[in-house]
């Protein structure tokens, strides 16, 4: 079952609307979101209790629904690889310092992963189908299955999917112990080529207004997914393409040499004259970054920039009709996505 | 397609296999204590379903070289069970796991946490490196072998139920051949606390559809099904203990965790699984309810069970009266109750019920029964108006 | 303290606990409905108050239940904080 992507709202710490993207630069080894003014998407009555993660996943999703000029939806599915940690983080304090006393409910209520699409569905009074991915960097994948398979059932509903993960200053102080990012002394900057200084940390969230048949607004389609849990091998890329020709391939680079040699060298051997693309040096390395390289990958196929340099890519003047995004997290969950032009 | 159940597997308060939880049903003994084995103010006082196996003897049993989270060890257990009670022996079938839980590692970032908050370089780090929800997950699927295509789900209450639906679709769409489907969470300080602030708990044994009900007992442990397709269940030559024939997925859409008046998302989850079984109200011969003991759950159930099935309301009954609210497990567990009503053919329970809801006149069975029992629906209402339901039915084939 | 006094602090504090930055303390009323179609409230809310009763007013509210009723007003707490606050 194809997914025809119709609509997209992100947050991410680059620009993806217009027709430039630019290549952020760091805050010592973290990519943060450019943020809107969450007012102006949200009420005050609603916006007073939630958290970042909540305003980023609910506005984002609200963006996607704006763009594709729908009142409604008729299923929300998201993919979150840690939820929502500030809140949890919150409550977890309070349980110390108040030594179980006394304790606010909000922060403990919003803790739970299914929080943000649950808002959504409040706000946009969405009655029907309702989940939340939670299985690490496959979340977002996973959700994306989970709408193939609604709309094989249901080929006219309109569904919201998206995949949201927020960073927080204790998050990553945990992941910087467990050593998954480069020095924060390094200078911001990130070069394209031979990033190996270390991954950088990011966040995002994206949401697409998804339909289960092609139209006038469709802006790309997403053909088929696949997870893996162990690492990959040529056949494994080579039977999931099933001799499809791929014109990019958007390949999540995160700047951890060991990691990116190995992708260079899958890469190479499975397509020695396709064009190369990277994306976390827009996003960052997260757990549902894969959501934001659908969200790229979308705008490429509908010819939204003027060049691509800034994703590594040097124009050869043939359009780009199909892409391979090919994601991994750090060393595991790696996932293959094939999109195409519509 | 049918997705047949072939294999079952259980762990609670109440007995850490099918045949200790079903006794326990039988019975009417249900596992609710005092707090005893989280360092907790509410230690000794508030009551909630605690597993009666420690860590170190699960750690121990299965044969397991590192400590891994309460969550995780709970889950092998149920599923360990769950994949030798199925005795499928063929090796080249595709297997999944799909999970649901709300705490995922919190028993044990929890206690990594106050250091940590004294001192960004303290805390063990062993603590926290299976916090997310997917790593446990991972733990139990790489412990069971069940890796070819690996998922976790958090929709609160009601994630297990739709870990169940996802994994039948799974099977449907020809992903994987065999999956292992349920929930798992341990019982945390971190929930406990929310809950206590939240101001639904019960500090007495909970008493679910009852007039004077003050709330829910927290509980733990963790309940999977085995599924196959009809393919498998003929090529193994296995028994179909039950058919998943319908369920439903809504959302309530009213609030962030207080449930609607009427019911309506628990009322649209409910007639969306008949529909999908092809069933009417009245094939179902029991409702294993969410029944929480919430003032606002039961009422807002209650509402709904009425609406959709009139006069025609089978025998229903709170299991959670016995296990207490296991949370994110809880439609796991119960599914396993719900097959063993179909398989032993008998509805359980509601305990310490007196007196029915003023405004729904419901009275909930109150001791087990034997009867003819061919469609039990099982209801899991979760935070967030994630309102799942599911029938499970009896395999009218021959077996 | 006198209740005029109580009441002020109190809506200041509603304010801040319950995060109505759209709202001036001074423009709630001391009789005026806070919750259904006053300043729009939800259970949550009455949760969150009832913490704040405990935290900055030492009064202890133990059934949830009893909350609309303490809650209808800002003036109806105060009167509750001074009748039930712990010494």
């Amino acid at each position: 079952m194809r997914l025809y992507i119709d609509a997209i709202g992100t947050i991410a710490p680059c620009q993806l609307f217009g027709d430039k993207l630019e290549v952020p630069e760091a805050d010592g080894n973290v990519l943060k979101c450019i943020e809107p003014d969450y007012s102006a998407w949200i009420s005050p009555q609603s916006i007073r209790r939630m958290s970042r993660i909540l305003k980023m996943g609910t506005t984002s999703a609200l963006m996607a629904i704006r763009q594709a000029s729908l009142t409604e939806v008729d299923a929300v599915i998201t993919g979150t690889g840690y939820g929502c940690i500030e809140d949890t983080t919150s409550f977890l304090t309070k349980i110390t310092e108040l030594e179980e006393n006394a304790l606010n409910p909000t922060p403990f209520m919003q803790s739970t992963h299914n929080t943000i699409g649950s808002l959504i569905a409040l706000l946009l009074q969405c009655r029907g189908y309702n989940q939340t991915f939670v299985h690490g960097s496959h979340s977002f994948e996973h959700a994306l299955l989970d709408a193939m398979f609604v709309l094989d059932e249901q080929p006219a509903l309109k569904i919201l999917i998206g995949g949201v993960d927020e960073w927080t200053e204790s998050s990553h102080a945990i992941h910087s112990r467990f050593g998954k990012y480069r020095r924060p002394d390094i200078d911001g900057s990130m070069t394209l080529v031979n990033e190996s200084r270390g991954a950088v940390a990011g966040e995002g969230a994206s949401f697409f207004a998804i339909a289960g048949r092609r139209s006038s607004v469709s802006k790309s389609m997403i053909e088929s997914i696949k997870t893996f849990i162990g690492p990959i091998k040529a056949h494994d890329v080579s039977s999931f393409l099933n001799d499809t020709h791929v014109d990019l391939v958007l390949c999540g680079f995160s700047g951890n040499a060991r990691i990116d040699q190995e992708i260079e060298k899958l890469m190479a051997a499975i397509f020695p004259h396709a064009a190369i693309g990277r994306f976390k040096h827009l996003c960052g390395e997260f757990t549902t970054a894969s959501a934001f390289a659908v969200a790229l990958a979308s705008r490429i196929l509908a010819n939204s920039y003027n060049d691509l340099a800034s994703i590594g890519y040097q124009q050869h003047g043939n359009p780009i009709r199909t892409i391979l995004v090919y994601n991994r997290y750090f060393a595991e969950s790696h996932s293959l996505i094939l999109m195409r032009a519509c | 397609m049918a997705i047949h159940i072939t294999g079952a597997g259980v762990v609670s308060s109440i007995g850490h296999n099918y045949e200790q939880c079903f006794n326990s049903l039988v019975n009417g003994s249900h596992g609710i204590k005092p707090l005893s084995r989280i360092d907790s103010r509410f230690a000794g006082s508030l009551p909630v379903g605690e597993v009666a196996v420690s860590n170190e003897m699960m750690t121990s049993q299965f044969g397991l070289q590192k400590v891994v989270t309460r969550t995780a060890l709970l889950g092998i257990h149920a599923a360990a069970e769950a994949v030798q009670s199925a005795g499928i022996t063929g090796t080249n079938w595709r297997k999944g796991f799909v999970s649901g839980t709300t705490v995922g590692g919190m028993d044990r970032s929890e206690f990594f946490f106050p250091s940590f908050l004294k001192d960004r370089e303290a805390g063990d780090l062993r603590d926290v490196v299976h916090h997310g929800c997917g790593s446990v997950t991972n733990v139990i699927a790489e412990h069971i072998g069940f890796t070819d295509f690996v998922t976790t789900i958090n929709t609160a209450c009601s994630s297990s139920v739709n870990a169940i639906i996802y994994a039948s679709k799974l099977i449907k769409h020809g992903i994987v051949d065999i999956a292992l489907a349920g929930g798992t969470d341990a019982l945390t300080r971190f929930t406990i606390n929310g809950f206590k602030s939240l101001m639904i708990l019960d500090e007495e044994p909970c008493r679910p559809f009852d007039a004077r009900r003050a709330g829910l007992n927290l509980g733990e442990g963790a309940g999977y099904l085995l599924l196959v397709s009809d393919k498998v269940l003929e090529a193994e030559g296995l028994v179909s203990r039950g058919i998943i024939t319908g369920f439903g997925n809504t959302n309530d859409a009213y609030h962030q965790t207080a449930s609607s008046p009427d019911g309506r998302g628990s009322f649209a989850a409910m007639q969306e699984a008949l529909q999908a079984a092809s069933i009417s109200p009245g094939d179902v011969n029991y409702i294993n309810l969410h029944g929480t003991g919430t003032v606002n759950n039961d009422l807002s159930e209650g509402r709904a069970i009425n609406r959709l099935f009139n006069d025609n309301v089978p025998a229903i009954s709170s299991t959670k009266s016995f296990t207490g609210h296991t949370l994110g497990a809880c439609g796991g567990i119960e599914a396993v109750f719900s097959l063993m009503a179909l398989e032993r053919q008998c509805v359980f329970g509601n305990l310490r019920f007196t007196e029915p809801i003023h405004e729904t006149g419901l009275s909930p069975q109150r001791e087990f029964s034997a009867r003819p029992v061919n469609h039990v629906m099982s209801n899991s209402f979760g935070f967030g108006g994630n309102c799942s339901s599911i029938i499970l039915s009896r395999n009218m084939k021959g077996q | 303290m006198k209740i005029e006094s109580l009441m002020a602090d109190l809506k200041k504090q509603i304010v801040e606990a319950l995060n109505l930055r759209h709202i001036n303390p001074d423009d709630i009323g001391d009789d005026q409905a806070l919750f259904v179609d006053g300043l729009g409230l939800d259970s949550i809310d009455a949760l969150e108050l009832i913490v704040l009763l405990q935290q900055k007013h030492n009064t202890k509210i133990a059934n949830a239940q009893d909350g609309p009723k303490i809650f209808k007003s800002v003036r109806t707490m105060a009167e509750y904080i001074q009748a039930n606050a712990s010494r």
